[in-house]
């Protein structure tokens, strides 16, 4: 077992977004992340499978360190995007979470028109003339395959789209903020078959820019759009690879009862 | 069939005897309220009703026999009631941004919140007794920024409140994901709690007038009375309250038919705030 590695950047192949060493993760006294240790690809789709309660969800919140908000939560490893680690207490979490954007379980739009939930981003970091948040916002909602269906309703309130209609205003405004990575954290749980399937569509054309870290409880899911998958089980990984070879022959024991439904 | 034994039949009809005694009750629970709340609208409208005229708007109170209105008291009770929500409003705006927002582990903000709600339900007269004390008797005089200050305390709670209240039913997910865009912490709160809870706390603020547009203790030994109109809050002032609690003891028939008019003017003042608030609540933001 190595210990407390100093890991320097020849170690970590180059199309490695972020490469995670020796990862713990406490909520309060609980172990929720046993040293976890996997490298994230660039440009592609990497999925998290796994029960309730194995700690996909939290390892993926701390990828923008939003673990930090509650006080309680404590790590020990590290997380290394492009080499550097984003535990990294110096390191402002704010410059992080511009790269690392993240889509959440539930559609969160922002009491603000359509416009708004998007320029609200971008306004963070960037000063645009009104020409060019013009173009960002039609930019966003295009790449999120939604631009279509509200072009005529931009100052509308984001409250009135439907479900799925949400989901992806919301990944427009991940987008609009031009991150590396986006983590994506059960997008598709809240929503119908017909808005998942566009989601999903959706995902596999992002790759092509972004590397996609999503965490599901739907197996097919993460067997429809993921290159790369993990399963956990109790804070564990105990299996990470491509994922034909997870949902077809799996080298663990586990691995393969929880995907044929023995366990789970 | 089964379902017509005996057995079932009595437990059905004892259902049906339990249903409609519980529906008497609370019908004649809610006739038995609204019967008194029409008798006070009653009693109200038909005493005061002659009392209205352009003049109550218009001219000062009279000294008895005299021909007079009630203009100097309207001026003055909105004066102060405005003065208190302008004091009140951002302190307990700010106050409930800190317990719902920052204030989320700790002792600080429990204690706060438990000591805000002892005030909330303070007796009005303790607080103007309070501001007796430590201001009126200082100053040597009565005044209207006393009225307003001690009026200002019994806003300062109800906004704590509600604007606690209402910030706390904002989602978490809704903040995650402003925290998620990059958002600091302070624009997050401004740009997605506040407006998320707007409506509340601007209905909050509503109530809060209300509840201070009809209150009579703090002010009797804060801002007093006065004769005359006045704009200077440093000076004793007149306000719609304390001049019906001493005209309706006075011996005169018109001061009397005055401060039935004066009683109209506030209920229908807080009855059209109360709506407001309503319809403010109602309508949905962003």
């Amino acid at each position: 077992m190595r210990h407390s590695e100093v890991f320097n950047l020849s170690s970590i192949a180059p199309e490695v977004r972020i490469a995670i060493r020796n990862l713990n993760f406490y909520y309060g006294r609980f172990h929720a992340l046993k040293n976890v240790t996997m490298d994230i690809q660039t440009n592609k789709v990497t999925a998290f499978i796994g029960p309730s309660g194995c700690g996909k969800s939290t390892l993926l919140r701390t990828f923008n360190r939003l673990h930090e908000l509650y006080p309680a939560n404590r790590t020990t490893g590290q997380i290394l995007l492009d080499g550097k680690n984003v535990l990294d207490h110096r390191e402002d979490p704010t410059l992080l979470r511009a790269r690392v954007g993240m889509v959440f379980q539930k559609p969160t739009p922002f009491p603000m028109s359509i416009y708004e939930n998007i320029a609200f981003g971008v306004r963070l970091y960037e000063r645009l003339t009104s020409v060019e948040m013009d173009e960002r916002v039609e930019w966003a909602l295009s790449k999120a395959a939604l631009w279509p269906e509200v072009k005529d309703k931009l100052r509308q309130s984001g409250n009135g789209l439907s479900g799925g209609q949400q989901q992806r205003l919301c990944i427009a405004r991940c987008i609009a903020i031009k991150p590396e990575v986006i983590l994506l954290d059960e997008p598709c749980s809240a929503l119908d078959p017909i808005s998942t399937a566009h989601i999903e569509e959706l995902v596999h054309d992002l790759k092509s820019d972004y590397t996609v870290v999503m965490v599901t409880h739907n197996m097919q899911q993460a067997a429809r759009v993921s290159d790369y998958t993990a399963y956990m089980y109790l804070g564990e990984l105990i299996e990470f690879d491509e994922t034909d070879q997870i949902f077809t022959k799996p080298n663990q024991k586990a691995t393969e009862d929880y995907i044929t439904g023995k366990f789970g | 069939m089964r379902y017509t034994t005996p057995e079932i039949r009595r437990i059905y009809r004892r259902r049906q005897m339990a249903n409609r005694f519980h529906l008497f009750m609370s019908v004649f629970g809610m006739g038995f309220g609204l019967f008194w709340l029409t008798w006070i609208l009653w009693t109200l409208l038909s005493n005061g009703f002659e009392a209205l005229s352009w003049s109550l708007l218009t001219h000062p109170t009279p000294s008895p026999g005299g021909e007079g209105g009630l203009a100097n008291a309207i001026l003055g009770s909105i004066m102060m009631s405005g003065l208190a929500t302008l004091i009140g409003t951002p302190v307990g705006v700010l106050a409930g941004t800190y317990l719902a927002e920052y204030g989320r582990r700790g002792w600080l903000a429990p204690t706060t919140r438990f000591i805000n709600d002892i005030l909330l339900s303070a007796p009005s007269i303790v607080l103007g007794l309070f501001v007796y004390t430590v201001y009126v008797a200082h100053a040597h005089h009565f005044s209207g920024i006393a009225g307003a200050l001690s009026l200002s305390l019994i806003v300062v709670p109800v906004v704590v409140r509600t604007t606690d209240d209402m910030l706390r039913l904002v989602p978490d997910s809704l903040r995650e994901a402003a925290i998620a865009l990059g958002a600091p912490r302070w624009k997050m709160v401004v740009m997605v709690s506040y407006r998320s809870a707007k409506s509340g706390i601007a209905t909050g603020v509503l109530l809060a007038v209300a509840r201070i547009s009809g209150e009579t203790a703090p002010l009797l030994f804060t801002a007093l009375n006065n004769q005359f109109t006045t704009w200077n809050i440093n000076e004793p002032m007149a306000n719609l309250p304390v001049v019906i609690f001493q005209f309706a003891m006075s011996p005169y028939d018109d001061w009397h038919r005055l401060a039935w008019g004066g009683a109209i003017l506030v209920t229908f003042s807080v009855l059209a705030i109360n709506v407001l608030a309503r319809l403010l609540f109602r309508q949905k933001s962003f």
